[in-house]
């Protein structure tokens, strides 16, 4: 083991960066307890002797005829059939490329790591003309389906699988006669776990947190992810005759960011190792 | 090699694409293609066909009179040609060279701290510097655009308790810094563990060798750390390049909080996005996309060429 002094002084300068990143999340907290009048009227940093975050909340979910829990809603959909179907398909082909040999692996490698140079406007306004013609746009379709594609995903989930996965396991299960699909989902699955919820974790972030593609392809509010819906409550100030709700936004920011924040908490040992095991192969 | 197929066990380590197939692997080689067909397919419908679409496109124009004709290389010409693009362009050019080393600068910092263990509590650092990656790039925006403002943000209360008059951060002169500076925010914990997950594999015994030469921290950091992690450098590059050249969220989200400092061709991808979406002019569009593509491309290829060069020099 390497002898390990602890430096206060370094402490401190790292603890610089360490409030930088806290900074806005504490002015996020603390002005979600304040009403709107509050919010004019108080040090941005303190509180106002108005303890308003339950009404907050409570307006937020009511606001509109519960809109906010709409676009709740319609963001997990999006999640779970977006970020989902992204990890199933990025372990799939993970494994593939990682423990059989077919003919094209190498181009089929290359072509998705080139395609992530590709800017999101390149694709976005093709997506939607074509989209477009099979009548996807302002249905959840048009969100879910860009939302399947990880390039990342499928990188990391082949690193893992080669690294993961023996090739003596799958000779085993073959020996024994299982089939491939068995073979993957009763042997495989179970020990590429650390890496799937790795994958789970980041193309739910990309999910959660997408603003382009909805914004792009939904122009009815119905349908709308909690990104969009901020972005629309924050504009209707400056619309003529449009409410100011600055303390709906802030407080409905808070709500929209506790889940992912409390996912990355929890899970922490995964995605630190998971990123560890897709470092290796630089 | 011949040994490791003879010996039926394959080391533990990691089997490369470029072994010779196992010996059943040929019979099951369409196995794999079943697996890989899922992603493949909506690959296609999603990246493949709209960038086809997209040349399509961009190689058209509409007319009032005779419809959609073809006029090759028009659009292209006119992008070239375009003062609103160029500005747009030069924006996210002096936005990459200014943000991006800052960013991966303060990243490799707190990697390279975490990583020597002598900060007290690392653990917490590591976790706190990457939650902003967790936050929506419009809650990002939304906050630091509010703390910017001077009616109820920071910037207000600061000058209104402390009597100074600091800048306004939304002004037409600041707002590209401060929009630089919600992206650093969001950033560096993402890139700050990309570069401390490589440190972590550099083997101790490296460490160890250098102690007993008597190398010093600094010696070590210079010449065990840095080359060791190049490659994870050189991949964050790419990335925030191209997330650079993609600017468009923030600036978005901000545009109902600083109005008359963000235009519509404020970034390429803005240009683009509001000629299609305001304008309806989709050819000319398609056209300054693909043009911002290639662009991304050549240049993520040039750091690429430039970080593999001086990984074989060294």
């Amino acid at each position: 083991m390497r002898n390990s002094r602890r430096s206060v002084p370094l402490t401190l300068v790292a603890g610089v960066v360490l409030l930088y990143s806290l900074l806005p999340l504490v002015w996020l907290v603390i002005n979600a307890t304040k009403s709107q009048p509050g919010l004019f009227r108080s040090f941005g940093l303190w509180f106002d002797r108005d303890f308003a975050l339950f009404d907050n909340i409570s307006d937020t979910l009511r606001y509109d005829d519960g809109i906010f829990v709409r676009w709740l809603l319609n963001t997990l959909m999006y999640v779970v059939a977006g970020a989902g179907g992204a990890t199933l398909l990025a372990v799939m082909g993970g494994y593939a490329l990682a423990k059989f040999d077919f003919p094209g692996k190498r181009a089929v490698f290359a072509v998705v790591i080139g395609a992530v140079a590709v800017p999101g406007t390149a694709l976005a306004v093709p997506t939607f003309l074509m989209f477009s013609e099979m009548g996807l746009t302002n249905t959840p379709w048009a969100v879910i389906i860009p939302s399947l594609i990880s390039p990342f995903g499928l990188y990391l989930m082949w690193t893992f699988a080669e690294q993961a996965i023996p090739d003596e396991l799958i000779e085993a299960a073959r020996v024994d006669g299982a089939g491939e699909f068995r073979t993957f989902f009763r042997i495989c699955l179970p020990v590429l776990a650390p890496g799937i919820v790795t994958v789970l974790l980041f193309t739910t972030v990309a999910t959660w947190n997408n603003y382009f593609l909805p914004l792009i392809m939904l122009k009815n509010p119905d349908w709308y992810p909690l990104t969009l819906g901020l972005n629309a409550w924050n504009q209707q100030a400056g619309t003529a005759g449009g409410e100011a709700v600055f303390n709906l936004v802030i407080t409905a920011s808070l709500l929209t960011i506790l889940p992912l924040i409390a996912a990355f908490l929890c899970l922490q040992r995964y995605w630190q190792s998971g990123l560890t095991a897709g470092s290796v192969k630089e | 090699m011949t040994a490791t197929a003879q010996s039926d066990s394959h080391p533990r380590g990691k089997p490369r694409a470029g072994d010779p197939p196992h010996r059943t692997r040929s019979r099951r080689r369409w196995v794999g293609v079943g697996f890989i067909a899922p992603f493949l397919a909506v690959f296609t419908l999603v990246f493949l066909a709209p960038i086809v679409y997209s040349i399509y496109l961009s190689l058209f124009r509409e007319r009032l009179i005779g419809g959609n004709s073809f006029v090759g290389f028009d659009n292209y010409v006119d992008v070239l040609n375009d003062d609103q693009f160029w500005t747009s362009l030069a924006r996210v050019a002096l936005f990459l060279a200014v943000q991006v080393p800052i960013m991966l600068g303060i990243a490799l910092a707190v990697a390279l701290a975490i990583d020597s263990r002598r900060l007290y509590a690392a653990n917490l650092f590591r976790i706190t510097v990457f939650l902003p990656y967790a936050v929506p790039a419009v809650v990002a925006t939304l906050m630091w655009g509010f703390m910017y403002g001077s009616r109820f943000g920071l910037v207000g209360s600061i000058n209104e308790n402390l009597g100074l008059s600091l800048p306004n951060p939304l002004s037409p002169d600041l707002v590209l810094l401060s929009i630089g500076n919600i992206v650093t925010w969001e950033f560096v914990g993402y890139n700050m563990l990309i570069f401390y997950s490589a440190l972590r594999v550099i083997p101790l015994s490296l460490y160890e060798a250098a102690e007993i030469d008597g190398a010093g921290q600094w010696r070590i950091i210079s010449a065990i750390k840095l080359p060791a992690i190049r490659g994870a450098l050189v991949v964050a590059t790419i990335f925030s390049i191209i997330g650079s050249f993609q600017l468009f969220n923030e600036p978005s989200v901000m545009q109902s909080l600083a109005p008359n400092a963000i235009g519509t061709y404020f970034t390429p991808n803005m240009y683009a996005y509001s000629l299609s979406f305001s304008g309806q002019q989709y050819n000319y569009s398609a056209a300054v996309a693909i043009v911002m593509g290639i662009v991304t491309m050549i240049i993520a290829y040039v750091v690429q060429l430039r970080g593999l060069r001086r990984e074989s020099a060294a």
